[in-house]
């Protein structure tokens, strides 16, 4: 079984209008399509059922598609499942551990499960990376919720995958460790290993992802670079406080769309920053000076991906959204 | 060896599963030993002093070496079974079963693995079994080839029925019920502790439907060459369920049944 090692910027996972209806009728995954780079990390954000988990089963063989295909490093995964599965890690949304197995005879029986012959070199590593060197003898019962779930990364990784899923990496995790789990996430990243994360954590996906997808009711509404995103979809607004009231605004400021507020002691100023980084910020301040309009203060503010998260998941089931690129 | 091995399959997973189901046994090691050791024991002073000593010679061999192959063939069915179905069954209770699922397994290596470490633990009971026998009585066997054919086709195609049991159950009671509804009637009324000839013809009949008795007295044949049915019947008879439990595995991993959605 001989695998090409993906170049870091070539396709390493190809979704091609991936469907998944269950039984009862319930269509969990509508025709999803998404090209992965590797070496990248993409977050995939959505609400509760709303398909991210089915849509990792599924390219891990958990679940079984209704149509469409899956690609990984140009293998289909139904056909090649021994190849493409080999490249897979799989770190699952609940705890899910062998309560009486110590913590390196999991890790252990991991790689073996995946084709690799045993190698404790490689095993010690990825225990010390992640803190549970010293627990390498510890049955899993005795372990912490936050060390059983780097027991499931550990596993994860004990066969030394190519891509990792990491499905809510950090659900009921404490502050601290959901910090750790980032660093551990960036140091996979510098390794060449592409990760796919979903997260209910805007925070999150803001902090470690390049590329942000939002699946709601099945559906993939949108794939960004996080940044275009953040600029694309996210407000920008210069507020000014004013030292004397205004009525009404001067006939000179209305191209601007400039909003009163606060009695007429603040002005609004919404506006959008183009990809060279221009905007009407100057020409605002040079009418208002014309104007005489004279302010004591100013900021501002850009809403978070977690307004434009809301924003997206609140529009109706099926509605494209302006300007994505899936 | 092992590199041409995992050539043609994954034989480091084979291993992975097989070392983790054994390593379950070796956990209760005293408990593994010790009950069938003490139930056989009980067995033979029960059914081979208090009441075989009332009870004639059958088919012209003592009662308490006529039951040992019955013994024998009552734990390689119950532990058979229930090895296997607990060890697939469990994985899916607990959420683990995940990786199994994930992993780049076909098939057949996962039945090699599982139904593989449960038969091996089933057919070292019946060893032990057999081996206590010897402290009460004098052990004769005329075929161990066949023998050791019998119980090895046994333990796999009932660890085979365990796993699909296993799969099947989406609850403990469900797991329990075949081997105490089912099995265990069957094994007691496959004659285990007497011979058909002492039932009436209607029941002698009967018995004749019942599957555990072909396996009871092929195994019995290789002991001490007696038996209710021809021997070749009770050989191609386990190998027959045997084959139709590989089916039934090869039809659930291939449909995902109770196991992918």
């Amino acid at each position: 079984m001989t695998v090409i090692e993906p170049e870091v910027g070539s396709t390493i996972l190809s979704i091609q209008q991936l469907s998944k209806v269950y039984a009862g009728g319930f269509a969990a995954l509508k025709s999803v399509s998404l090209d992965i780079k590797a070496g990248e990390i993409i977050a995939l954000l959505g609400p509760n059922g709303a398909g991210k988990t089915t849509l990792i089963s599924t390219i891990c063989g958990l679940v079984q598609p209704s149509s469409g295909r899956v690609l990984v490093a140009g293998h289909d995964i139904t056909t090649d499942y021994r190849i493409t599965r080999s490249l897979i890690g799989l770190v699952p949304q609940e705890l899910t551990t062998d309560s009486f197995e110590t913590v390196w005879n999991t890790v252990s029986f991991s790689r073996g499960l995946f084709g690799k012959a045993p190698d404790p070199a490689h095993i010690e590593r990825v225990l010390r990376s992640l803190s549970l060197w010293d627990k390498k003898d510890n049955m899993l019962r005795t372990l912490s919720g936050g060390m059983k779930r780097r027991v499931l990364i550990a596993k994860a990784l004990s066969h030394e995958p190519r891509i990792l899923f990491l499905d809510e990496p950090t659900a009921g995790v404490d502050v601290s460790l959901r910090k750790d789990m980032w660093a551990i996430v960036s140091e996979l990243r510098e390794s060449g290993v592409t990760i796919i994360l979903t997260t209910h954590y805007i925070e999150e996906a803001e902090e470690i992802a390049d590329r942000i997808g939002v699946i709601n009711h099945g559906e993939l509404i949108l794939v960004e670079e996080k940044r275009a995103l953040m600029a694309k979809l996210g407000k920008k607004q210069l507020e000014l406080e004013l030292f004397d009231p205004l009525e009404a605004l001067p006939a000179s400021l209305a191209p601007f769309g400039l909003e009163l507020s606060a009695n007429g002691l603040k002005l609004i100023y919404t506006f959008e920053t183009t990809e060279s980084g221009e905007n009407n910020i100057s020409s605002v301040l040079e009418a208002l000076r014309e104007a005489g309009i004279t302010f004591k203060d100013l900021h501002t503010s850009q809403s978070s991906l977690e307004e434009i998260f809301v924003g997206l998941v609140n529009q109706p089931a099926s509605k494209p959204v302006q300007g994505a690129a899936i | 060896m092992s590199k041409l091995l995992s050539n043609v399959m994954n034989y480091y997973a084979v291993l992975a599963i097989y070392k983790f189901e054994m390593a379950r046994m070796r956990r209760t090691l005293l408990q593994s030993i010790v009950t069938p050791v003490l139930t056989t024991s009980l067995y033979f002073i029960v059914f081979g002093a208090a009441i075989g000593s009332r009870i004639q010679e059958v088919g012209g061999v003592g009662y308490g070496a006529f039951i040992v192959p019955g013994l024998i063939m009552l734990s390689l069915l119950t532990n058979s079974i229930s090895n296997a179905s607990f060890g697939i069954y469990f994985p899916k209770f607990s959420g683990t079963v995940y990786e199994v699922l994930s992993a780049p397994v076909s098939t057949l290596e996962v039945v090699l693995g599982y139904v593989g470490a449960a038969a091996t633990k089933a057919i070292i009971l019946g060893l032990i079994i057999l081996a206590t026998a010897g402290f009460f009585i004098e052990l004769r066997i005329a075929h161990p080839f066949i023998m050791l054919l019998f119980i090895v086709l046994t333990a796999l195609s009932f660890s085979l029925f365990g796993f699909i049991l296993g799969i099947w159950a989406d609850n403990f009671e469900k797991l329990s019920i075949v081997p105490a509804l089912v099995i265990t009637p069957l094994v007691f009324l496959g004659g285990s502790f007497y011979s058909t000839d002492m039932l009436p013809p209607l029941w002698q009949s009967i018995s004749l439907m019942n599957p555990v008795l072909y396996l009871v007295s092929g195994l019995r044949w290789s002991f001490y060459e007696i038996s209710e049915v021809n021997v070749w019947v009770s050989l191609i008879g386990v190998s027959v369920f045997l084959v139709i439990c590989l089916g039934v595995v090869y039809a659930i991993f291939r449909t995902g049944y109770r196991l992918r959605p």
